[in-house]
């Protein structure tokens, strides 16, 4: 299929004060600026950087926090100016070993539908629901279609932030075919835990509880965050999703659902993951092969 | 010195006490923030005033002290706002070594000056180390004493004193040494991050303001009111939103400026969210975090624009001035 790729920009350093050094790859989104942002932070991961305290890939840029004490931040920026120059995140060969993580969804479930009919007053269109109003405005003929759309192809996970384990999540699509809402015209007092949210060029599952201003389309029956780390898929922490992992949000049906948090409840629940080789490149030349992949290798 | 562990009833919560340390490192990319000590300064010197460690956790009060029971021997310090402080209905001097012993109620009287408290006891909170530190993130429930501020009835487990030589009794940081508390807090900021997004004219406007804090000032931020902001005309870029003060999502450094509606900015504390999708106009320096940190609802904080020399240099002054703390209170002699 055709692809328009897309130029960065050279990177733009900047510093946080002096314990961050920010770095903007690109100031619109796209895959290219979310995998050099991927390639740069796991080189820096990998060099064990003595006084670099966190390593935040974000969707099309990264964000460092430093020990000034032990690194000095402009000294830093250099070594980053290297990693840009040395790292190929585009390179044919190059490829990362990622997760493939099936996620359910209840699209248009009650929870959510109850959530947002308090809060007409803050959308942008009070007389839809929040999937009626997305479809319309990507030009979908019916709520059915746009679901059809997220669920059909998957999300590179290209941010974690915000609270604890909210995954950003970008649809692995060339951007003609991206869906973008805005975000509520004033943020909502009130999300679900596990509400299935988009924003932007953006979906989200939110972790827990509380404010937010992202359009709500469905509701996860499993969580992405554990403080209690009950499930199995939380013994190595207590946040679920990774930047670079590839989410399928995949629409179920009421009865799937209960049955999914019957098990989150009992304690058995594990998410459906498989082991992938994904390489950059070749996925920017044939998307919809490559995601046809992903599915085979999640569903074999 | 002596080897052993209690505890220390609380009888009284205050407003907002939490267990703190110098924080968490090395989760700010799942979003999970470093928490800690608001003003680090006042934090440190309490600890070295009654001989732990750098990094104890101690107690941060925001705006009302509790009330605290020790149940065996220990020493105590109270630093950061003023407070009149009584132990056992008797005044005590603050950033002075106290000696309390079993039975003695530590009590704190409303602050005439700062936002918060910070009481260290010889040996330390001895809450469990979670990710990493003991500080308290309220948001989620993490860390600290059950992920929560202190409540009336609470017993917080003490640890052990480490130190063979802490401070004498009734030694003291003189004035001079401790953070002036003034009524407008001077912010020096590195201008940057998303700035490009707003007009030239709202960033000097920015910088010469007076900005009020509003009652929305707690650990995860600080909203300010007192001007606008004007956005640069633009066609959003892929994936920002549609709102002029909407950017791609990134993460937001600590200490950071937002400005999502124009009008009141906000500046994001210890507790805040690591990332979103407004756009920040420039990052306070770390060191002067210790006073916004002081600064309370109706007080007035101006922000200067300085580079990163200068950030630095403030942040040398301020462990120089730690270190002058350290070498003075060792000059007046040991505990016995």
């Amino acid at each position: 299929m055709a692809n328009a790729s897309v130029e960065l920009p050279p990177a733009r350093y900047d510093h946080g004060g002096d314990e961050f050094v920010f770095v903007e790859l690109d100031r619109a989104m796209s895959l290219e600026a979310n995998f050099k942002a991927m390639a740069i932070t796991s080189a820096l991961q990998e060099e064990n950087l003595e006084g670099v305290l966190d390593i935040c890939p974000s969707n099309a840029s990264y964000l460092i926090r430093v020990d000034p004490d032990r690194l000095h931040p402009a000294e830093l920026v250099r070594h980053l100016e290297g990693l840009e120059r040395s790292v190929a995140p585009l390179a044919p060969d190059k490829a990362v070993r990622t997760r493939v993580v099936d996620v359910p969804v209840l699209y248009d479930d009650p929870w959510t539908h109850e959530t947002l009919m308090r809060f007409r007053d803050r959308h942008q269109d009070p007389e839809a629901t929040d999937l009626e109003y997305a479809a319309r405005v990507n030009g979908f003929a019916s709520v059915g279609e746009l679901v059809e759309a997220l669920s059909g192809s998957p999300f590179l996970v290209t941010m974690i932030g915000f609270v604890p384990g909210l995954p950003f999540c970008y649809q692995m699509v060339p951007r003609e075919r991206q869906i973008e809402v805005p975000k509520y015209v004033r943020p909502r007092t009130d999300t679900p835990e596990r509400a299935f949210g988009y924003g932007g060029a953006f979906a989200v599952v939110y972790p827990v509880r509380g404010a937010g201003g992202y359009q709500l389309f469905g509701l996860a029956p499993a969580p992405v965050f554990d403080r209690t780390q009950r499930l199995a898929d939380f013994e190595d922490g207590i946040v679920f999703p990774r930047p670079g992992d590839i989410l399928r949000y995949r629409s179920i049906d009421r009865s799937e659902f209960d049955a999914i948090r019957d098990e989150v409840e009992r304690g058995t629940f594990r998410y459906r993951i498989r082991e992938f080789e994904f390489a950059p490149a070749h996925f920017l030349t044939d998307p919809d092969g490559v995601n046809a992949q992903i599915l085979e290798v999640l569903y074999r | 010195m002596s080897t052993r562990s209690g505890e220390v009833v609380v009888v009284r919560g205050g407003l907002h006490t939490t267990v703190q340390d110098t924080g968490r490192d090395g989760y700010y990319s799942l979003g999970i923030p470093p928490s800690g000590a608001m003003d680090r300064f006042s934090y440190r010197v309490a600890n070295m005033l009654v001989g732990n460690p750098d990094g104890a956790a101690a107690l941060e009060a925001t705006y009302v002290g509790p009330t605290l029971e020790f149940t065996d021997d220990r020493r105590v310090a109270v630093t950061g706002a003023s407070a009149p402080v009584t132990v056992n209905g008797e005044p005590v001097p603050t950033w002075q070594v106290l000696e309390v012993r079993s039975g003695d109620v530590l009590e704190f009287s409303m602050l005439t000056a700062g936002a918060r408290l910070y009481i260290a006891i010889s040996g330390g909170v001895a809450v469990p180390v979670y990710l990493g530190a003991r500080s308290t993130y309220t948001l989620t429930g993490l860390g600290g004493f059950e992920g929560r501020r202190l409540a009336d009835g609470d017993r917080l487990p003490l640890g052990e004193e480490e130190i063979a030589d802490p401070p004498r009794v009734g030694s003291a940081v003189e004035e001079a040494l401790r953070p002036d508390l003034p009524d407008v807090a001077l912010l020096r900021t590195m201008i940057g991050l998303c700035s490009y997004r707003v007009t030239e004219e709202s960033m000097r406007v920015f910088t010469s303001t007076e900005w009020k804090v509003t009652k929305d000032a707690d650990r995860i931020g600080y909203r300010l009111h007192g001007g606008r902001f004007d956005f640069v005309d633009r066609e959003p870029p892929h994936g920002a939103g549609s709102d002029p003060a909407n950017v791609v999502d990134l993460g937001y450094p600590l200490g950071s400026i937002q400005v999502p509606g124009g009008d009141e900015p906000i500046v994001l504390l210890n507790d805040a969210v690591t990332a979103g999708g407004y756009a920040t106009v420039g990052t306070v320096v770390s060191a002067d975090l210790d006073r916004i940190a002081q600064a309370k609802t109706g007080d007035r904080v101006r922000f200067e624009s300085v580079d990163l020399r200068t950030a630095l240099e403030a942040r040398a002054d301020r462990h120089a001035r730690l270190e002058r703390v350290r070498r003075a209170l060792r000059e007046q002699g040991a505990h016995a």
